[in-house]
This record gives structure tokens, C-alpha cells and sequence, in this order.
């Protein structure tokens, strides 16, 4: 993040002032990944009216970075329309699209109306590895002449890879092929629950032995010695920081209007089809209730060796039962990156053992026995 | 001395954060905060003012200069925004852009 960026961040924190914001505009989508946690069924999304009053509310708010996902963006017929309200406003667009339906004519119209980014999944190089993760047949040809459309016109495209069991050999040949195309790439190991809490897409992430291998390769994380640096004992962390910056710079709003403090967090606090934008953003008492929490009221957390460099999730801490609780799963990062337990696995290895010793034959009946 | 004109430029992203304007350049995405002369040129600029009036009816108003420097300092200020593609500038009137409206902000 630039100086200026960390500036206006701090500033917006304390402030109250939502700097950026993503909407999903649609949970429809042209491909089925396997990973996914939305339910692509058209529930009622917010109409081409809806979203504009929106934008005009959030720009009112103070966002700037305006975040257009889906679902796949380019199914709405109204999304040039949408975009372009958008920038009228002068949000800093960036988009997430799978790309599939990208021609010359849409790499055009985006180059026209200045979208900052442009952000296409790709899961790996061989189509027979991408196209059984979307379960769309052609569908790693169609997203790289995408890509190669955007390029074209000269705007900043990104490939966001996602780490599961099914392309775990294949991330080296997603990075040679963005550099091949010539735009940057990132490699992300989080799969997240379904946002109803459906826990099934977490079996498709790679396990503790394959993350280590990951957190191991120079090529990603640089100095892989300082990376997987066990934290040191020294410096208390500070108990008065904000876990992260869900629903204190960032907030999140589904196709149906509902607002939530981040995409990864499904904890509803309003809805704007109800409400305003700004009247759910300050004065939700959800809202105000995930921006109370503080690092000294993370329970598990704060007695942590990881508590200073874990990229503990509230969100993913939330659908397992407990927003100011562990996330396992960063846990299980934080175990692979170091070789050391997070307070969280020795508690549950704890609690394991303590279960054990509740199956033993209660004293009373033994006595009642002789 | 000519007239000049200045208009938003509208490749950039703006907002105003409790009155400090933000700007994303659109060629590099570098990001800026504008002084507050440059945000009274930035809200002024509708290609449609000429940068005279705008420092007789703004700048001069907003702070004690002589007008003759003021006008001089608000040229060069507004040359080094159009060379960062924040303002364009023209000696002619410069027709509204499809994409540049007065950014809103909070407060």
C-alpha cells in the first residue's frame, strides 16, 4: 500500500469513513467451480435503479475503492451501464470476472471508462485441470484470450489463483503463464465455507504438508527462512488494534442489498433496500458490535505465538460459530508456515485428550461393581 | 496574456475524505492529495471557467494574496496537475466529459 494510502486509511478508520466497498452485482454465473460458496439461483437481485442509488449513496459515504465482483459481472445486460454511473462518480473501479465473455468490444468499453484493474481467475495452465474447476469445457481458452483482449488495450489485468487439491501442481504454471501474458498473479490457499455455512468446499483445500511446501517456495514468498520465521517472543502485540478492516474501512453488499462487513463475513447488518447506506454503515448495531471488537477481545487469539502475524480471518472465524474466535484454517496457515501450534490447535488437542479420559468407567459404578 | 481552461480529467478516481481530496492518477494509478489551492482548482475546473475568474471568485476570496501572483501561482500549480493527468488544459473552453462530475465525499 502506498504512504498516501496507509495515510487516507488511517484517517478513514478513525473517522468512520468506509473507504472501499465491494459489491456483488449478480451470483449468477456462467461457470460452476467446485470451490464456489454462492448459490447462483437469481433470488431478486437489486435492480439497474437500485445499484445506482447505492453508488451515489457510497460515494455520499466516501467510498473510493469500489470493488465490482459476482458471480460473473458481464451476465448483467446493464453492467456497462452500471460502470459507468460508477466512474461518473469517480470511484477507483476494480473488478473480479472470469473473463469468458470478454471481447474486443467489452476490452474497449472498459479501457473508455478508466476501470482501474481487472481481476480474472484462472486455476491452472492445462485446460484439462481449469475446465474440470469450472466445469465449463473451453472455458481456460475463452478467459486467456479475455485476458489477452484487455492487454491489448492496455489495462492492468491480475490472475487470482486459488489453491486447492485438484491444481496443487499446477500454481508454478499459472505464474509462468502470467508472466507469459504479461500481467501479475496471486496465488490465494483459502477456501471458504458457503455463505449459508456449508462446510463441504473446505475439503478441496490442500492440507498442512502441502501448505508448507507452498510456504516454502522462494519463488513465491521470497526469503522463505524469514518467512517461515517462528514470531518472536519479544513486543506485546497491541491489544487495541482492530483484527482487520472489515466493517471499519470495508464493508460488503450482496446482489440482494444486504450489507455485511466484508464478502468473507456473512454477518447481516442491514439491507439497503430498506435503509441507507450511511444509517446501516454508522449505525447498525451489528455493524458497530464486529467494530468494537478489538485484538484484547479475541478469545484463544491474544495468548497466541501467532497473534502479531497470523492473517487470522473474523470472517472465517464467524461461520465456524464465533467471530472473536480462531479461524482454523489460519491456524493451520500459521502451523504450516512455522512448524509451531496455534493456541487454538493445543487447546483442541486438549480438549481431545480431556474427551478421552471421559470414556473411562465413572468411579462410582466401579465401587458399586465390588 | 490568453485565457486558460481547465476540466477534470476523466481518466482519474477522486473523493474527497473530510475534506482532502484524493486523486488515482488514471495512467499509473499513483495516488495524490491535493493542497487545498489545488482542491479549490480541482472543484472549480468545469472547462468551462477560465482559471482568471476562478482565482478572482475563489482564490482570492479563500486567502489574502494580490491577485497578479495568485493568478501566476494558480497557473503553475494548475500546469503541474495537468502534467500528472489530473487536470487537462486548454485555451479554449473544454467540452463536459462523459466521465468527470464534481466528486462527492464525505463531510
Amino acid at each position: 500500500m502506498s504512504g498516501i494510502m496507509d495515510q487516507m486509511t488511517a484517517k478513514a478508520l478513525a473517522l468512520n469513513i468506509p473507504l472501499s466497498a465491494h459489491i456483488d452485482i449478480t451470483y449468477r454465473c456462467n461457470e460452476r467451480c467446485v470451490h464456489c460458496y454462492l448459490d447462483h439461483d437469481d433470488h431478486g437481485e437489486m435492480t439497474t435503479a437500485e445499484i445506482k442509488h447505492l453508488l451515489d449513496e457510497m460515494a455520499e459515504a466516501g467510498v473510493f475503492i469500489l470493488t465490482l465482483s459476482g458471480g460473473e459481472i458481464f451476465l448483467r445486460k446493464d453492467f456497462f451501464e452500471i460502470l459507468e454511473h460508477a466512474r461518473q462518480l469517480m470511484f477507483c473501479v476494480k473488478l473480479k470476472t472470469n473473463a469468458v465473455l470478454i471481447r474486443e468490444r467489452e476490452a474497449q468499453r472498459l479501457k473508455e471508462l478508466h476501470v482501474e484493474s481487472v481481476q480474472i481467475s484462472i486455476y491452472s495452465h492445462r485446460p484439462e485441470v481449469h475446465d474440470a474447476i469450472t466445469l465449463v469445457p473451453g472455458s481456460l481458452k475463452r478467459s486467456i484470450d479475455g485476458i489477452r483482449m484487455l492487454k491489448a488495450q492496455g489495462l492492468n489485468v491480475k490472475i487470482a489463483n486459488v489453491l486447492m487439491t485438484q491444481n496443487m501442481a499446477d500454481y508454478r504454471g499459472v505464474r509462468a503463464l502470467a508472466e507469459e501474458l504479461g500481467v501479475e498473479s496471486t496465488l490465494d490457499p483459502t477456501v471458504t465455507p458457503m455463505l449459508d455455512g456449508n462446510r463441504e468446499p473446505l475439503n478441496l483445500g490442500v492440507n498442512v504438508d502441502a501448505l508448507r511446501q507452498v510456504f516454502r517456495d522462494e519463488s513465491l514468498v521470497g526469503n522463505a527462512e524469514e518467512f517461515c520465521a517462528i514470531p518472536s517472543a519479544e513486543g506485546a502485540p497491541d491489544l487495541d488494534a482492530t483484527p482487520c478492516s472489515a466493517g471499519h474501512t470495508a464493508c460488503y453488499v450482496s446482489p440482494y442489498g444486504e450489507v455485511f462487513p466484508c464478502v468473507a463475513f456473512p454477518y447481516a447488518t442491514g439491507n439497503v433496500r430498506r435503509q441507507r447506506f450511511a444509517d446501516i454503515w454508522h449505525h447498525s448495531e451489528q455493524m458497530n458490535e464486529v467494530r468494537a471488537i478489538r485484538v484484547k477481545d479475541l478469545t484463544t487469539c491474544t495468548s497466541c505465538t501467532h497473534v502479531t502475524s497470523c492473517s487470522r480471518c473474523p470472517g472465517l472465524a464467524y461461520l465456524e460459530g464465533n467471530m472473536r474466535g480462531p479461524s482454523t484454517q489460519d491456524c493451520e496457515k500459521s502451523f504450516a508456515r512455522t512448524g509451531v501450534p496455534s493456541a487454538n490447535m493445543l487447546a483442541k488437542k486438549q480438549r481431545a485428550a480431556a474427551n478421552l479420559v471421559q470414556i473411562r468407567a465413572l468411579p462410582t459404578l466401579a465401587s458399586a461393581s465390588v | 496574456m490568453s485565457r486558460i481552461y481547465l476540466a477534470r480529467n476523466p481518466k482519474v478516481a477522486a473523493r474527497s475524505i473530510d475534506g482532502e481530496m484524493m486523486i488515482m492518477s488514471g495512467r499509473d494509478s499513483t495516488l495524490f492529495t491535493l493542497n487545498r489551492t489545488a482542491t479549490i482548482l480541482w472543484q472549480a475546473a468545469d472547462g468551462a471557467t477560465p482559471l482568471d475568474e476562478i482565482v478572482d471568485h475563489r482564490i482570492c476570496v479563500e486567502f489574502e494574496v494580490e491577485r497578479g501572483e495568485a493568478l501566476q501561482d494558480a497557473e503553475s500549480l494548475a500546469r503541474e496537475l495537468a502534467s500528472h493527468e489530473i487536470l487537462q488544459i486548454s485555451e479554449q473552453p473544454i467540452a463536459a466529459s462523459s466521465t468527470a462530475t464534481p466528486a462527492a465525499g464525505s463531510r
